[in-house]
């Protein structure tokens, strides 16, 4: 697992996915900015693109930083209730004001998603027995509860189905003028790389923190704080994507281990190509249908991560 | 110097430690002896600045350690505690480099880098600086950490049963490292042990705890005598000298 490989590979798969879907564009097509190629191009494929690599790179890097500061291989945003609580959030918002505006859904999503992933990390150290498995079991039981408060409200106010559409990761509506919150991950991404050190020497624990001189609050409070912004552009554009927090950093994990000044490149890179691979897969199987991206990465995920518990058992 | 000071602490209502004043000599080994739930650790603990006191004070150089900022004093004292609760993966130079943190706030320079060469040579861990501390024995990892430590370049050492889970051949390593710590680089040490035979051969000082108070505080020769013993453990305990260390027999008594 090398950048030297990473990276080609995710170009070249960046380069297949602007010209895999159900219209034909060939690259000579683009050179006529006002033909219909160019314009689908520009409108659709270009965000599209760009959304599944923001969205691969900052829900890996979430994912990474949770393992970290909770110590735990199977803490992500999906088995720690995060993805659930930004959904409640978004929920909320939209009771709320009956025509919600963007900004009113992403502050309360953020809100939501900040104030579960802290209760959740509250309860963790409440627990005595921190059994590898057990804890992501926990998150998912406390996931599952606010996705049923979730639901309980969504049902009696009728919005079912638009809350439905946030549990599905679909790149497909992906266009010019609705992703572009997304970019909300870059300067997180950079921010999480120049916090890297800190988060690893929170990972070794709130002693190991407080020894070299680090506030272990306040490095615990930034990294969840990073976590809940990711999370809420992701779900508000793209929708739930699962497992990705799960699998790629700990695949990252196995080979270069857990210092994530060094991971983090890594893991950005190794995100990117893994949802723009299932995203690629979903579009040509059926092809000129598409698959929704949460059933191919969750197909695929979740095959990963069985894996990952049979033989990891060890390590993690 | 560390000095503590009427130093309490309490679960509840039960004092785990309860008044508690020590002083803590330069340039010396002390060790923390005691039954199980003295309050060893908690003592340790607090004077690390890892647990609050409830009431009392501890002293670094004449000043309350919470006045302290928290990167100056992590340049003076360092703890380590016990490290059984470790999935971490790093390779044993990034660990030791963490050391480096309190100086650097992770940018190494050339001189930093030749801090942790030092220490990664004086725990005799160059040819394994590179393999993950999961990959490691024991005895491996805890040198690993106390070159963290050394590292980390500290006036005080504190430990917390650095011998636990250590067979005897490691156990003894570790007590030789920390000798030399003292008396080639002129640290302070302080560990809470739990086997006496150790403390009674490699400490200068020794303070047994019991019930969260101390019952013994003195140089080593005036703890490890059957009637001190008998204060502190609530047994007859036989001490023979044997090569000019003396030990505790107490296996059978």
């Amino acid at each position: 697992m090398k950048i030297r490989y990473l990276l080609p590979i995710t170009i070249v798969l960046a380069i297949i996915s602007l010209f895999v879907g159900a219209y034909d564009i060939a690259p000579k097509d683009l050179l006529n900015l006002q033909s219909e190629e160019a314009q689908i191009f520009y409108i659709s494929r270009i965000p599209r693109l760009m959304a599944i690599l923001l969205a691969g790179a900052g829900m890996s890097i979430a994912g990474l930083i949770m393992q970290s500061l909770s110590r735990n291989k199977f803490v992500s945003p999906t088995t720690a209730g995060t993805l659930d609580a930004t959904r409640l959030g978004i929920l909320m918002a939209m009771m709320f004001f009956t025509n919600a505006t963007y900004f009113q859904k992403i502050s309360f999503a953020f809100i939501f998603a900040l104030a579960g992933t802290f209760l959740f990390m509250q309860i963790l150290n409440r627990i005595k027995f921190k059994d590898a498995v057990f804890i992501p079991l926990i998150g998912l039981m406390f996931g599952n509860i606010l996705s049923s408060i979730t639901t309980f409200f969504a049902y009696r106010a009728d919005i079912i189905q638009n809350i439905s559409a946030w549990l599905m990761g679909d790149f497909s509506l992906i266009m010019q003028g609705r992703y572009e919150l997304l970019y909300i991950s870059l300067p997180v991404i950079i921010l999480s790389y120049i916090y890297a050190q800190r988060f690893t020497v929170a990972g070794m624990g709130e002693d190991f923190a407080k020894n070299l001189g680090l506030s272990y609050k306040s490095i615990v409070n930034l990294g969840l704080t990073l976590v809940a912004l990711v999370s809420t552009t992701v779900v508000l554009t793209v929708g739930m994507i699962p497992f990705l927090g799960l699998i790629i950093p700990n695949i990252v994990s196995i080979f270069k281990g857990d210092n994530l000044s060094k991971t983090i490149p890594h893991t950005a890179l190794l995100g990117m190509s893994f949802l723009l691979a299932c995203d690629i897969l979903g579009r040509v199987i059926k092809y000129p249908y598409e698959i929704p991206i949460n059933l191919t990465v969750g197909v695929i995920g979740s095959a990963i991560f069985l894996i990952m518990l049979f033989r990891g058992r060890a390590y993690a | 110097m560390i000095q503590v000071k009427e130093l309490t602490k309490k679960y509840g209502s039960k004092s785990v430690v309860e008044n508690v004043t020590v002083d803590i000599q330069p340039g010396m080994i002390t060790s923390f002896i005691g039954p199980n739930g003295a309050g060893k650790s908690t003592l340790l603990s607090m004077v690390s600045r890892l647990l609050n006191a409830d009431t009392g004070e501890v002293l670094l150089d004449k000043a309350d350690v919470r006045r302290w900022k928290s990167d100056e004093f992590a340049k003076r004292v360092s703890i380590l505690k016990q490290s059984n609760y470790m999935n971490v993966r790093l390779t044993i130079r990034e660990l030791v480099a963490f050391g480096r943190f309190p100086y650097t706030k992770g940018r190494l320079n050339d001189e930093d880098n030749v801090k942790v060469d030092e220490a990664l040579a004086y725990m005799n861990l160059e040819d394994l600086q590179h393999n993950f501390l999961d990959e490691l024995s024991g005895g491996q990892r805890q040198r690993a950490f106390i070159a963290m430590v050394i590292a980390q370049d500290t006036e005080y050492i504190l430990l917390d049963e650095p011998l636990n889970n250590l067979d005897m051949k490691h156990s003894v390593q570790i007590m030789k490292i920390l000798r030399k710590l003292v008396d080639e680089l002129g640290k302070t040490v302080v560990i809470v042990l739990h086997d006496i035979n150790f403390a009674s051969v490699y400490s200068d000082r020794i303070v047994a705890l019991k019930d969260g108070r101390v019952v013994k505080d003195g140089p080593t020769h005036d703890i490890i005598n059957s009637e001190a013993l008998k204060d502190i453990y609530d047994m007859d305990i036989p001490v023979q000298e044997q090569n000019g260390c003396r030990i505790c027999v107490y296996f059978n008594s």
